[in-house]
């Protein structure tokens, strides 16, 4: 995404940031970006129903630029499209106000953004986050297991499934050679590998690595059976692609064929060396330090909205290793008061204690296996017992906490940045 | 052969047989009342040719008495019957001394002149006026039986029309050359022209001809009965009924002459029986020219068509045909509607009707059989009953209207008159057909024979059965001790065994020969390992047993979860050589015994596996003992249920065979090798409760062979199925028909739970059935879930997490939702609600959540095991369910 203009007011937020969407990945960026009760001022198609004297009606469609206070986003991962619907703020020839209008927002389209509430420092984050424009890395991952294969694209903030190959195989019967069998594995990478070429679209896009990672010897058998295909015409395969496939190639090993396999595999030293990404490693690393503090339960790692809150009153995830994992789709939620609980949660995190904050993306692995945690973890700098048995209801007080709104140093100095290098 | 005609025409052109003419007139009036227009022609022309008459006539009384003189006294033959001949073969007296001598076996006079009394009777009904005398009204009669055979061959033209025939040759539809007459009023006054035309198919289309029953005669038939009439061939049956109709008509004609004579007046019967002779004798003058005229195609079909009534042929719409060299316009005739509309206007002057029935159902090839079969019947109850051996006048007339009214009547085989033989010929056919339909219509669904399989199973042949998985760390020779087990039990050939060995050795892999009995993919022969389970059947004189052959591989182990599901005990293989135990424990002994446990198995034999490696060192034997039986104990196996027995896979030592006396190593081992081991734990399966709801996991999805294309396999769960029932595939929610049952690769009627069955289903696509998935009564079926709560023992820390949930072949995907409580081992109860962390070996209460929307078939008492990452995590028992 690229930042066309803003006017960010550094004391308390206000004003407004106008972006240009590239990519399909940037529509996950906004689905971020745009929150419920926030304006947007994008362009729109809007079907216009006219009325003549005689009361026949007659509808066309018309291009303009609508102005909405959000109130619902709904985000397509699968097609990268983002549906935003909401009620007219800024009354035009075509729309009154207070009309409803769900729009699409679309590729190389600016749209403009302002914030109801302010720009807090997550949604600042969000913008640097978004606007960066290094090259992502992406790469394709085959989880498969004998009679199944998940095809699915990975992106520095998604991990979306592509396509998923399901084939009923035979099991080897007897003590004869099991023919059917074979074939129907056969037939099975077959399957697999069009599918798979078919997605990748390798005459029109780079080449990027694709991962082969399966339990046993399957991800090793597709590589070969890739391998012959490349040396062999096979029906339905255009040889000279399968060739510039091939030094893509990289199998790993997984304990299923099922998506959640893959945090296993992203994790692995093989992948992470290949894959520029760091960010998400540092994730997946993170998760599984905490999920073996939480098996040891030495009472360093909790989980849960309520239990964290408290460990961060105590000011127990600060620096010295204290690390706050939370999951972007808290700061989805439609409540303007939770949204404001989780921000100054990391607020506090952050600029307080010192301690870690990792925003993880809910569509990645790593946030997927938070969001089974409630979407809130914490590895603290030192054991605390019984965080969730002290009861009292305290969710009163945090919302009372919410109100206060934080002066950001470090917001305005990436608003500045972002004003150097990024207007046009 | 027209021109083989032309000349004879003009013979008899030459001739000059005027007496013709008028015969033919006479016929007119008689036979061809529809044919008015062509009857007013007729008389021109007999006005024209009375000079050719007189010669023909004399020509015929010369060449009677030359025929007399040369067949002598002695034959009887009467002088109509020798003028008939001589008209047959054309006045050569040669031929027809020929025919008589052949045919007339002495004493067959009175016919003809029933004939010509029947002949002066329908010519005195008419308006014409008719040359009256003997050899007029015989040659009139000869006409008259033999109109259809003389279309037929085509050497009979009608010689007294010479000069019509060229006109005729000129014109193909020589009526329209004449000017056209008015049909006469009281032929078509009360039956419109619609009729007449419904009556004859194939007319319609010639709507530019006028409704003339000779023009509509050129009509090409159309295949009426779905073939073209010469095609109609009759069967040979059909042909042997038409030769015993005519020896019948033969004996019934000689009775005939004795009491019948023609003394009595015309009646309306004795026209219709002696129709029956006429046809009879027609038939044997067509015998006699179809073996001279062997020239014409398909002489079969032909003679058939000629067996006819005399009726048939109206001499002036014949006269211009004859020109014509097809035959088929002409056997065309036959078929159409004529009849009917005569039968209404004066069905008593003609019989033709039954005649034309029974050329219909002759004309019905796949009726044959049954019509000629049946219709000897008819004709020996003619002998019976003279006059009521034609069709009544009622029954011409009905039948002829049926067939106007519709086409499809035609297909009825009306050739009965009437009472019960028609209808058991209707019968015969809608029998058939219905035979054909039942066939056709309920396919190959099977019906199930509502076995009684409680009582059935409780009767049986007893003799114990049980199924093992064998469980054990990688490498520590599960299969080479099963495929040893298997050699040595005879049930894999010396052959087989020496194949699979040179393959080994060719890939340098010898030691694995055995182990390849089981690992029979090309896959798990290049990895040294097993992938899948091995299934495999044996039998010992006291019991017979299902191997299940598990992967030993960490990668493989929810193959190995799906063997254990199924399996009644678990024969559990572990390395005693050095090392090897201990890294064993370490690996996958340890998870596989808890997870054998988890699925319910509760007894375990513990074949300690290459003792010949360790010299069959009883301390190692004992340590091993002690460690696995402490262990085993730890998981809930009994103490009772786990036996020991030493082992060596490769050399076959102590696995069927007992240890031998010569290993002085082993000789302290005193208890019997591992088959017997075995057997004792084959335990009778007890008291089933067979009325529970029937549950099947399906194991495999296979091609059972070419007339099972889709056959499952698995452990029947609970109750039975047989042959026949329909079941329920969860969680594609279709139902499918059991065609067949194989139990222990054997077909069987039914299959109780515990049985590993193999069914052949029908009435279901493949894609909806998948390892995994659940058959079950569809009126008590399970249900797909996506959330259930159970209470499990955790192996490792259970978080809220995403998990595999393995039941069996089931392999899903799904995630610890919420952490309920963690209870107490002792007691059950609830020692925390809301835990965060589940820690190993702690009893838990946790809500499993599925992420799809269709759901998962479990329900509630269904043992689940949970892992992630490749390792066990918890087992336990699904205690609630909710979709």
């Amino acid at each position: 995404m690229r930042l066309i203009k803003q006017n960010i007011e550094k004391k308390d937020g206000s004003g407004s940031a106008t972006l240009l969407p590239e990519e399909p990945e940037d529509m996950w960026h906004a689905y971020n970006l745009i929150r419920p009760t926030d304006l947007l001022r994008a362009s729109a198609l809007r079907r216009i129903t006219t009325e003549s004297a005689t009361g026949s009606t007659s509808s066309q469609r018309v291009q303009t630029t609508l102005t909405l206070r959000v109130t619902k986003l709904d985000f397509d991962p699968q097609a990268s499209q983002l549906h935003v619907s909401g009620t007219v703020a800024e009354e035009n020839k075509y729309v009154k106000l207070g009309g409803f209008h769900t729009l699409d927002l679309e590729l190389q389209r600016n749209f403009t953004l302002t914030k109801a509430d302010g720009w807090d420092s997550v949604a600042l984050a969000q913008l640097r986050e978004s606007i960066d424009q290094t090259k992502k890395a992406v790469c394709w991952a085959v989880v498969m297991q004998e009679g199944l294969a998940n095809i699915c694209l990975i992106t520095e903030y998604q991990t979306i499934l592509r396509q998923r190959v399901e084939v009923s195989l035979p099991k080897k019967r007897g003590t004869g050679k099991s023919s059917d069998h074979e074939k129907a594995v056969q037939r099975f990478f077959h399957t697999v590998l069009e599918t798979l070429l078919r997605q990748l679209d390798l005459a029109n896009s780079p080449a990027s690595p694709v991962l082969l990672a399966s339990p046993g010897f399957t991800a090793t058998s597709f590589q070969s059976y890739i391998k012959s295909a490349a040396s062999s015409s096979t029906p339905g395969i255009d040889v000279k692609t399968l060739k510039a496939l091939l030094p893509q190639l990289l199998v790993a090993h997984s304990a299923s064929g099922y998506l959640h396999s893959l945090a296993e595999v992203l994790a692995s030293p093989a992948v992470t060396a290949k894959l520029s990404d760091t960010k998400f490693a540092r994730e997946t690393q993170l998760m599984d330090r905490f999920y073996e503090l939480l098996r040891k339960d030495d009472g360093r790692a909790w989980y849960g909205p309520r239990e964290i809150e408290r460990a961060v009153e105590k000011g127990a995830v600060g620096r010295g290793g204290g690390v706050l994992l939370i999951s972007n789709s808290l700061f989805r939620s439609q409540d303007v008061a939770v949204r404001r609980r989780w921000v100054t949660l990391v607020d506090k995190v952050k600029d307080d204690e010192g301690g870690e904050v990792r925003i993880l993306s809910s569509v990645h692995e790593s946030g997927k296996r938070l969001e089974g945690l409630g979407g809130v973890a914490a590895i603290l700098t030192f054991p605390i017992e019984d965080l969730d048995d002290m009861g009292g209801e305290e969710g009163g007080e945090d919302v009372e906490e919410d109100e206060v709104v934080q002066p950001e140093v470090e917001g305005v100095e990436g608003r500045e940045t972002i004003h150097e290098e990024f207007e046009i | 052969m027209s021109g083989h005609r032309r000349v004879k025409d003009i013979d008899y052109d030459e001739d000059g047989l005027d007496s013709y003419e008028e015969d033919h007139s006479e016929e007119e009036g008689e036979l061809s009342l529809e044919d008015k227009g062509m009857a007013h022609l007729i008389i021109r022309l007999d006005n024209l040719r009375k000079p050719q008459r007189t010669s023909l006539l004399q020509q015929m009384r010369q060449n009677t008495i030359l025929v007399k003189e040369a067949l002598g006294d002695e034959h009887g033959v009467s002088e109509q019957a020798i003028q008939e001949a001589l008209w047959h073969y054309y006045y050569d007296v040669g031929k027809s001394v020929a025919y008589l001598k052949n045919q007339h076996t002495p004493k067959q006079p009175k016919k003809p002149k029933q004939e010509s009394r029947f002949d002066r009777a329908a010519a005195a009904a008419t308006p014409m006026k008719a040359s009256s005398g003997e050899l007029s009204s015989s040659l009139t009669t000869r006409t008259f039986q033999n109109g259809i055979g003389a279309r037929k061959n085509l050497l009979f033209p009608w010689p007294g029309h010479p000069r019509k025939i060229t006109t005729s040759m000129v014109h193909p539809y020589p009526l329209l050359g004449y000017p056209l007459p008015e049909p006469p009023p009281y032929y078509f006054s009360n039956v419109p022209p619609g009729a007449l035309l419904a009556c004859a198919p194939g007319i319609t289309s010639r709507s530019y001809l006028p409704d003339y029953v000779p023009v509509r005669r050129t009509q090409p038939r159309g295949p009426l009965l779905g073939g073209s009439a010469s095609a109609a061939k009759p069967s040979k049956l059909a042909a042997l009924a038409a030769a015993r109709k005519k020896k019948d008509a033969e004996q019934k004609a000689a009775a005939r002459t004795v009491d019948e004579g023609h003394k009595s007046s015309v009646s309306l019967l004795d026209r219709l029986a002696k129709k029956d002779i006429g046809a009879v004798e027609t038939r044997e003058e067509n015998k006699s020219w179809v073996v001279t005229q062997a020239a014409s195609t398909s002489s079969y079909p032909l003679r058939r068509k000629r067996d006819p009534s005399p009726v048939r042929t109206p001499p002036t719409s014949d006269a211009p045909q004859a020109k014509q060299p097809e035959e088929k316009p002409q056997e065309q005739t036959d078929l159409r509607a004529m009849p009917s509309i005569f039968a209404r206007t004066i069905c008593f002057a003609l019989p033709r009707p039954s005649h034309v029935e029974q050329k219909q159902s002759d004309s019905m090839p796949y009726l044959s059989c049954h019509d000629c079969a049946t219709a000897t019947v008819p004709e020996v109850n003619r002998t019976k009953r003279d006059f009521f051996a034609g069709p009544s006048p009622d029954d011409v007339v009905l039948n002829a209207q049926a067939k106007a009214s519709s086409s499809k009547s035609k297909q009825a085989p009306s050739k009965k008159p009437s009472g019960p033989k028609s209808e058991d010929g209707t019968n015969g056919v809608t029998n058939g057909v219905e035979k054909l339909s039942v066939e056709d219509i309920i396919p190959q669904r099977t019906k199930s024979k509502n076995l009684d399989i409680p009582a059935l199973y409780a009767s049986r042949p007893y003799k114990p059965s049980a199924s093992f998985v064998v469980i054990g760390h990688v490498d520590h020779g599960k299969s080479t001790l099963m495929g040893r087990l298997l050699y040595d039990l005879k049930v894999v050939d010396q052959r087989s065994v020496d194949k699979l060995r040179r393959e080994a050795t060719n890939t340098g892999k010898s030691s694995f020969a055995l182990a390849w009995v089981m690992d029979s993919t090309s896959e798990e022969r290049e990895r040294g390992i097993t992938v899948d389970i091995a299934m495999n059947h044996f039998e010992t004189s006291k019991c017979t047993f299902t191997i299940l052959d598990a992967p030993g591989h960490k990668d493989f182990v929810p193959n190995m979860i799906a063997g254990a599901s199924q399996a009644d005990f678990a024969v559990l293989v572990i390395d005693a050589s050095t090392n090897a135990f201990e890294s064993g424990l370490r690996g996958q002994t340890k998870e596989h015994a808890l997870l054998v446990r988890s699925a319910g198995v509760r007894g375990v034999v513990v074949a300690v596996n290459k003792m010949d490696a360790c010299g069959w060192n009883k301390e190692r034997f004992e340590e091993i003992r002690s460690q696995i039986g402490a262990f085993l104990s730890s998981a809930g196996f009994k103490e009772e249920n786990i036996v020991f027995v030493p082992c060596a896979g490769l050399t076959g030592e102590n696995v069927v065979h007992s240890l031998l006396p010569s290993n002085t190593q082993a000789s302290w081992w005193h208890h019997g090798p591992l088959v017997s081991t075995l057997e004792t734990q084959a335990r009778a399966s007890g008291t089933l409760d067979l009325r529970r709801p029937f549950r099947l996991q399906v194991s495999d999805v296979f091609r059972g062979g070419i007339t099972n294309p889709l056959s499952v396999s698995g452990k029947v769960e609970q109750g039975a199925v047989q042959a026949g029932d329909v079941l329920l595939a969860q969680p594609a929610g279709q139902t499918a028909c059991v065609k067949a049952i194989e139990v222990d690769n054997e077909a069987a009627d039914y299959a109780v739970a515990g049985q590993i069955a193999t069914l052949h289903l029908t009435d279901i696509e493949a894609q909806y059935l998948r390892s995994g998935d659940i058959l079950c009564d569809p009126t008590k079926a399970v249900k797909n879930i996506t959330t259930f709560t159970a209470k499990v023992l955790a192996f490792e820390a259970l978080l809220p997490q995403g998990v595999d949930v393995h039941r069996g072949r089931l392999h899903v995907p799904g995630r610890v939702k919420r952490l309920l409580a963690v209870l107490d081992k002792g007691t059950g109860q609830v020692a925390k609600k809301q835990p965060r962390v589940v820690q190993a070996g702690a009893v838990a209460r946790v809500s499993i959540e599925f992420d799809g929307e269709v759901g998962i078939p479990l329900e509630v008492g269904n043992r689940v095991v949970l892992r992630n990452a490749g390792e066990t995590i918890a087992a336990g028992l699904i205690e609630g369910v909710s979709s």
